[in-house]
């Protein structure tokens, strides 16, 4: 019976919670669009599918070397790299402020670059001594 | 006689060891996740010895999981009276030691996160897309196997479970040996021997793992396995362990015919450093001809003590052998170039060097613990414990003297 | 070298060939050289199977001391971290000194995926990671790969890597990450814009001209040409794995 009377407790609090929340409404992300000009979809349809965008297009491009498309990573962050940071990841980084705010964890960056206009820096010692030696013209 | 009853006690040290257990796994586990974060860097493994010591454990508690179904199959399957008690326990240390050595195995995994990946894109060619079925209906047969061993409504079935079983750890073990037996760029590996070799194997090392755990649980409960079922266990022991150094030894011997693996078999064999140190001294010396001693030497066979040190001696010849196999295997340069001396940056043409890390050898470790806990927990709380009925056994002449 | 003046358009590409430039090159600017848009993978179609990229090595050109399409691969690819054992780091391509037993000649050339026909470690993958476009770039699919490292004991080439730690610095073209197995993409992402790869490319600008870039299914491509003309050698040819590489003077 005490269990019970816990368990109803515990679910008329959460309920309680939740319209409290509901009612003062969750604080939203502060997602900034630097870039100028027109994304590639109306927003909406960006918020939504992005994803599903990004994820068919690599599939495309990576396995049947169809280039060109209209969705593309390097696309979203050119465009909407912070222009402070350069970096679609940081607090107020386009990606990451919103992702963090829904909890989604993406796994995009362990691979690629979040920083726009990136280059790497030359060749270090990656492949040790040999590769330091430079072309003799 | 009587039938030998297995009497509850409750002691502290089975807490004591479940937490000794759980705290090596988790530690286990967290070496893993440390490498995960860091990157594999943190490990001796590089890029050409790229399987290391969590693939000699893993691989080696895969490999006994197929066995360790034998000592169940051998009563179901083969009707052997005196096996058949044994047979649920049989089926739980098959179930802790496949589901010990795929976790070594998976947290190893660059991309541990991604592991339900293999799930989603099997592909048909990889002997380890082989695998990922193979696995997971082992653990289903041996699942079902062992509840219509435990339910007597289903005592029934057990025959037919049993024997599905029976043929799906073969497939199994053969799908392990596969892994490097379809290896055709490397001298170690390519050889169709591989697989019945790795069936061998896993008859020897399931068995002494079968050994050395029900040896314990007699000794906790206070309870002694007649001396007669003792003598014919070892007795197969030592079958198991002599039919493994005849497919090592052919194993070998084909190496030596092929001409251009003969430097190979050298390297492996004789001049090789730890490699040819570990393969005689550990896994021939120790890990057979010592066990066969304390087997059938006069004086020591029937001894229980010398039965269950032979059955330790091979586990450790195992790892022994696997560390051969796999990480010698790698250590050799490929032969790219047949007849030139080859130099590069990328260490080609020269012999590699392997030291394992703590991090591997904590997850490495923590693997056995975990078949360990699992054990520890499956035996607790359902009866595994093999209990004879020596009257009924003797009057069907099994057991003699 | 020259071409012959009926060749096709098509297909027509190489470091060798910077010379003829006209004939079949666009030569826009240096180092960028247009492949006819229908070869390249033009926007929405795709590599083709029609087509077969390969490469042809002149090991009597390539000299011993010369590192220049590694440094180059190195910069393409943004391969630039430092590991603290040398053995852990990556080399797409690596420079191989061979010396005969018997003889003591000695040759020198670049090693890296030799693109197969018959990829082992496409066969071994388990998750469809290591997989062959339809133009024979053999590629690692990062988004599947699960770092379970059995295409490093597949491949008769030693030519994947691990990658040992986290990686911060790629190049945007060419995404690579911790965890995964990577290898050579032939510059996947360059020969899709109609370049060659970038090794070759600094090949040439080393004034060696030992790598040759092309279509071998064009037998009108510079590459295929050669390979018909003179003796050509795969690596580990009794894998009969059909390799994209062929090497020539070894």
């Amino acid at each position: 019976m005490v269990r019970l009377l816990a368990l109803m407790a515990f679910l008329i609090m959460g309920a309680v919670a939740s319209f409290a929340i509901h009612a003062a409404g969750v604080p939203k992300p502060m997602v900034k669009v630097e870039g100028s000009g027109q994304c590639i979809a109306a927003t909406e349809e960006m918020r939504i599918n992005h994803m599903n965008m990004l994820g068919h297009q690599r599939d495309r491009s990576l396995r049947q070397g169809i280039r060109g498309e209209k969705a593309s990573l390097i696309g979203c962050v050119d465009c909407h790299a912070s222009k402070s940071t350069g970096s679609v990841l940081g607090k107020d980084g386009f990606c990451e402020s919103c992702h963090a705010f829904a909890a989604v964890k993406v796994d995009c960056w362990q691979c690629h670059q979040p920083k726009a206009n990136f280059k790497a820096a030359g060749n270090a010692g990656a492949t040790g001594a040999a590769g330091a030696v430079g072309a003799k013209p | 006689m009587m039938i030998q009853q297995q009497t509850k006690t409750v002691d502290g040290a089975f807490y004591f060891a479940l937490a000794v257990g759980g705290l090596i796994s988790a530690i286990g586990v967290a070496a893993a996740l440390y490498m995960e974060i860091m990157g594999h860097q943190v490990s001796g493994m590089n890029n050409q010895i790229f399987w290391g010591l969590p693939h000699v454990f893993g691989i080696f508690l895969i490999v006994a999981a197929s066995g360790v179904l034998n000592v169940a199959s051998i009563g179901s399957v083969f009707g052997k009276k005196a096996y058949k008690p044994r047979a649920p326990l049989s089926g739980l240390l098959a179930i802790v030691l496949l589901a010990a050595g795929l976790a070594i195995i998976m947290l190893d995994l660059g991309r541990a996160d991604r592991v339900l990946i293999a799930a989603t894109h099997v592909n048909l060619t990889s002997v380890f897309g082989w695998n990922m079925i193979l696995y997971p209906v082992f653990f289903g047969l041996v699942g079902l196997y062992v509840w219509t061993l435990m339910d007597r409504s289903k005592n029934q079935y057990s025959k037919a479970v049993g024997t599905a079983a029976f043929i799906w750890r073969l497939v199994m073990t053969t799908g392990t040996g596969s892994i490097f037996g379809f290896i055709v760029a490397r001298q170690a590996y390519q050889s169709a021997i591989l697989a019945p070799m790795f069936i061998i194997l896993s008859f020897a090392w399931g068995l002494a793992i079968f050994l050395i755990v029900q040896e314990i649980m007699y000794a906790r409960s206070k309870m002694e396995l007649h001396p007669q079922l003792r003598a014919r266990m070892k007795n197969l022991l030592g079958v198991f362990i002599g039919a493994a150094m005849y497919f090592v030894a052919v194993y070998h011997l084909t190496n030596v015919y092929y001409a251009k693996q003969i430097e190979f078999t050298h390297f492996i064999l004789v001049s090789g450093g730890i490699f040819p140190l570990l393969f005689w001294g550990g896994f021939v010396l120790l890990g057979s001809v010592v066990p066969l001693l304390l087997l059938y030497a006069p004086g020591f066979s029937a001894n229980k003590g010398s039965v269950t040190a032979a059955s330790y001696l091979t586990v450790a010849g195992g790892l022994c052998l696997l560390f051969v196999f796999i990480i010698g295997g790698q250590a050799y340069p490929m032969d790219m170039f047949p007849g030139m001396q080859v130099t590069s940056s990328f260490f080609d043409g020269k012999i590699d060097s392997y030291t394992p890390s703590l991090p591997e050898i904590l997850l490495s470790v923590g693997g056995f613990a975990i078949a360990f806990t699992m054990t520890l927990v499956g035996v607790r709380v359902l009866r595994f414990m093999p209990q004879d009925d020596v009257a009924k056994l003797q009057s069907a002449g099994y057991l003699h003297d | 070298m020259t071409e012959p003046n009926d060749k096709s358009r098509r297909g027509f590409l190489g470091a060798a060939a910077v010379g003829a430039a006209g004939l079949g090159v666009a030569a826009i600017a240096p180092g960028l050289h247009l492949i006819e848009v229908s070869q390249a993978s033009a926007p929405g179609k795709g590599a083709s199977s029609k087509v077969r990229w390969g490469m042809l090595i002149d090991t009597t050109k390539c000299a011993s001391d010369c590192n220049a399409c590694v440094n180059a691969c190195n910069s393409e690819n943004g391969i630039n971290e430092v590991l603290k054992d040398p053995r852990q780091g990556s080399q797409w391509i690596r420079k191989i000194d061979l010396k005969d037993s018997k003889s003591g000649i000695t040759h020198s050339l670049p090693m890296m995926c030799q693109h197969c026909e018959h990829p082992p470690c496409v066969d071994v993958c388990p998750t469809h990671a290591s997989m062959k476009r339809a133009d024979g770039i053999v590629l690692v699919d990062r988004h599947t790969c699960i770092g379970c490292r059995y295409c490093m004991l597949a491949c008769p080439y030693k030519a994947r890597s691990f990658v040992h730690m986290t990686l911060t610095e790629q190049n945007p073209e060419v995404p690579r990450g911790q965890g995964c197995v990577e290898s050579c993409t032939f510059c996947v992402h360059r020969v899709d814009k109609g370049q060659i790869p970038a090794c070759v490319e600094a090949c040439a600008n080393a004034e060696h001209n030992a790598m040759l870039f092309g279509d071998l299914n064009d037998p009108n491509s510079a590459i295929a040409q050669r390979i018909a003309e003179v003796k050509t050698t795969q690596v580990r040819a009794d894998l009969k794995l059909n390799v994209g590489v062929r090497y020539q003077g070894i």
